[in-house]
């Protein structure tokens, strides 16, 4: 049996400490290599807590997260940017592209924090466009393009490095329904080259698409 | 996609988690493309800095080229030149009179070319005349300045003759009533030449014109006075002492010399006189000149400060308008310390080119001056070097505040705000 990527273990997040807020209570969740998991939950629910946990953005406050069984806690801080850097990539829901960078450039910018040779980085960029269908907009601003378009880009983004878990946090909400049915196939045939898939979704139909679903409700996972 | 498929994990542990690095090229980059995505914004965060380093380096450049242009202008004739007079005394005491050897006393110093005494004669009412006789309706007398001189005085002032001779000291023995005339003075008398033996009366004395002058180089009044023996000046119209002394110096020698003549001239009363050479008016117009220079100068600094908090505003601002870009660099894999540098360097660019724009700027100010003065510009060639440094290291400064509130933000804040 394979050990899994992603282990939390009774993992708990608290906001504040005069008045402090839960976020996360005592979740449980394992994701194996390969695997295509929705976390369904309603506005406020936790899940992109979870989500920004498991992308090291965040760290618990109780529990243990480890990463291939690693203990991510162990980390320092540029450690933790450095798995970020290499194992994740990060789709958020609107988009996070740079206005005044070109499609390309968006692309390239990936790079920069890994200190992979400027060689190649463009020919890497456009290979990773192309991957995601975007053959010939490299010098598009994001201002030109549609929102399914720059969805596009922020994956080709998050692809360039080869990571090892992709994070999409709500990667459909900002998109109307034909542009949403485009990006979650291009997540389908990502996962179906292998790439490991966390995705957090308040929309049920969404998480339809994936492997395993999960549902968290008030910072708790159900079932 | 060869490099989705990676193969699930070896046995990782904490020491075998390497950081994140990036290049300095790329930070460099990074920084640039932050600045020039907004060129007309990065133009007004400059502007203070940039106000700030021109002031200081016109204000540096014209001071050197005013200066070089003073040193210039302060030729060799000026700087040799030496006037000693006597002071009015006091009621009740002896006159403050000058020696009638006084050339005498003045060639025994070292470092005198030429000593000479010049006074004004008081000729009373006396008019100068080159006729004899009064022709109605037409004038030939003239209220004119008749100077006494030493023979010596001529070699003093640089006086070159037209025609006919300088008076020697056997005129001035014999008290010979003989004149010098000044080219104007001779011009006004209607006097060509000594040829003829021309004569003119002062007064109802007449002298002999032996010689007219054609030009002087110190004491220009010369130029128009009736110049007589001081044996003739003594003899005739009373002359009791020499009013001036007049001297030419070697090259150098007027700091010491002003010191000593006084001395020379009256050991027992040096302070009755008044030494009178180029020197003494110089520090005083420099003093001036390096007063309007601190103000500029400190204007210049003020407007350094208020630029550099220029750019920490903008800088702020910006900050604050990129909390989304720096969630997603953060997100990419960027340490605090590489948000941290991003911001700073950005700040140290503007000061940089602020500074660079602030130098050219100050340089034409400056050629423009002296272009107009028709001066020589000359400029301190670190100026223009530093002015840049100088720049960088205030926007370097004024950039430390908001890059540490970027490098605070937390990343999951950070992404929260969106872009």
């Amino acid at each position: 049996m394979t050990r899994p990527i992603v282990a939390l273990a009774e993992v708990g997040r608290t906001f504040g400490s005069i008045a402090p807020v839960v976020a996360l209570r005592e979740v449980d969740l394992e994701v194996d290599v390969g695997e295509w998991v929705a976390v369904v939950g309603a506005s406020g629910s936790g899940k992109t807590t979870l989500l920004n946990i498991i992308g090291c953005l965040d760290r618990p406050t109780t529990g243990s997260y480890r990463l291939d069984g690693m203990d991510v806690a162990d980390l320092s801080d540029p450690q933790r940017a450095g798995l970020r850097s290499r194992d994740f990539g990060f789709i958020f829901q609107s988009f996070h592209l740079l206005s005044y960078r070109t499609v390309l450039e968006s692309v390239m910018l990936a790079e920069v924090y890994r200190r992979r040779p400027r060689a190649g980085r463009r020919d890497r960029a456009l290979a990773a466009l192309e991957a995601v269908g975007l053959e010939g907009r490299d010098e598009f601003l994001p201002t030109q393009l549609s929102g399914g378009q720059r969805q596009r880009v922020a994956i080709a983004r998050a692809l360039v490095n080869g990571p090892r878990l992709l994070l999409c946090d709500e990667p459909t909400g900002n998109l109307d329904s034909i542009s949403a049915k485009g990006i979650l196939e291009l997540i389908r045939g990502l996962h179906s080259q292998g790439l490991t898939i966390m995705m957090i979704t308040h929309d049920p139909g969404v998480a339809a698409w994936a492997q395993r679903k999960v549902t968290i409700a008030d910072g708790q996972l159900q079932g | 996609m060869k490099m989705l498929t990676r193969e699930a994990a070896e046995v990782r542990t904490a020491e075998g988690v390497q950081p994140s690095r990036m290049w300095f090229s790329d930070l460099i980059f990074e920084a640039f493309a932050g600045i020039f995505a907004r060129p007309g914004r990065m133009f007004m965060t400059i502007l203070g800095t940039m106000i700030g380093l021109t002031a200081l380096v016109a204000t540096l450049g014209l001071s050197r080229t005013a200066n070089a242009q003073i040193i210039s202008r302060f030729d060799e004739l000026a700087a040799t030149e030496i006037t000693v007079s006597s002071r009015p005394a006091g009621e009740g005491q002896p006159a403050n009179e000058l020696p009638w050897d006084a050339s005498e006393r003045i060639h025994r110093l070292n470092g005198v070319v030429a000593v000479g005494t010049l006074s004004a004669v008081d000729v009373k009412d006396a008019l100068v005349s080159a006729s004899p006789f009064v022709e109605p309706g037409h004038r030939s007398e003239f209220k004119l300045p008749v100077e006494a001189a030493s023979p010596e005085l001529f070699t003093a002032v640089r006086a070159r003759v037209r025609s006919g001779r300088l008076p020697d000291e056997g005129h001035s023995q014999r008290a010979d009533k003989v004149a010098v005339l000044g080219p104007n003075a001779a011009e006004q008398l209607g006097i060509n030449g000594v040829a003829n033996l021309e004569s003119i009366s002062i007064g109802d004395e007449v002298f002999l014109v032996i010689g007219i002058l054609e030009g002087v180089e110190r004491k220009h009044t010369l130029l128009s006075s009736v110049i007589i023996p001081e044996g003739t000046a003594r003899d005739l119209y009373g002359l009791r002492a020499p009013q001036s002394v007049i001297m030419e110096t070697d090259v150098g020698a007027t700091p010491l010399l002003s010191r000593q003549v006084a001395h020379a001239l009256r050991p027992d009363a040096p302070l009755g006189l008044k030494v009178t050479s180029p020197q003494q008016p110089q520090p005083v117009r420099s003093g001036v000149q390096s007063d309007l220079e601190v103000l500029f100068l400190m204007l210049g600094g003020l407007s350094l400060i208020v630029g550099a908090i220029g750019i920490a505003n903008v800088t702020l601002v910006a900050v604050m308008e990129r909390v989304g870009e720096i969630g997603l660099r953060r997100a990419l894999g960027a340490t605090r310390r590489h948000i941290a540098s991003q911001f700073l360097l950005e700040s140290a660019t503007l000061g940089l080119v602020s500074g660079v724009l602030g130098a050219c700027v100050g340089m034409l100010i400056v050629v423009a001056v002296a272009a107009y003065q028709t001066w020589t510009p000359v400029m301190d060639p670190m100026v223009p070097i530093l002015a840049p440094l100088i720049g960088g290291l205030t926007g370097l400064l004024a950039g430390f505040y908001p890059a540490l509130r970027a490098a605070r933000l937390e990343p999951v804040d950070a992404l929260r705000a969106g872009m």
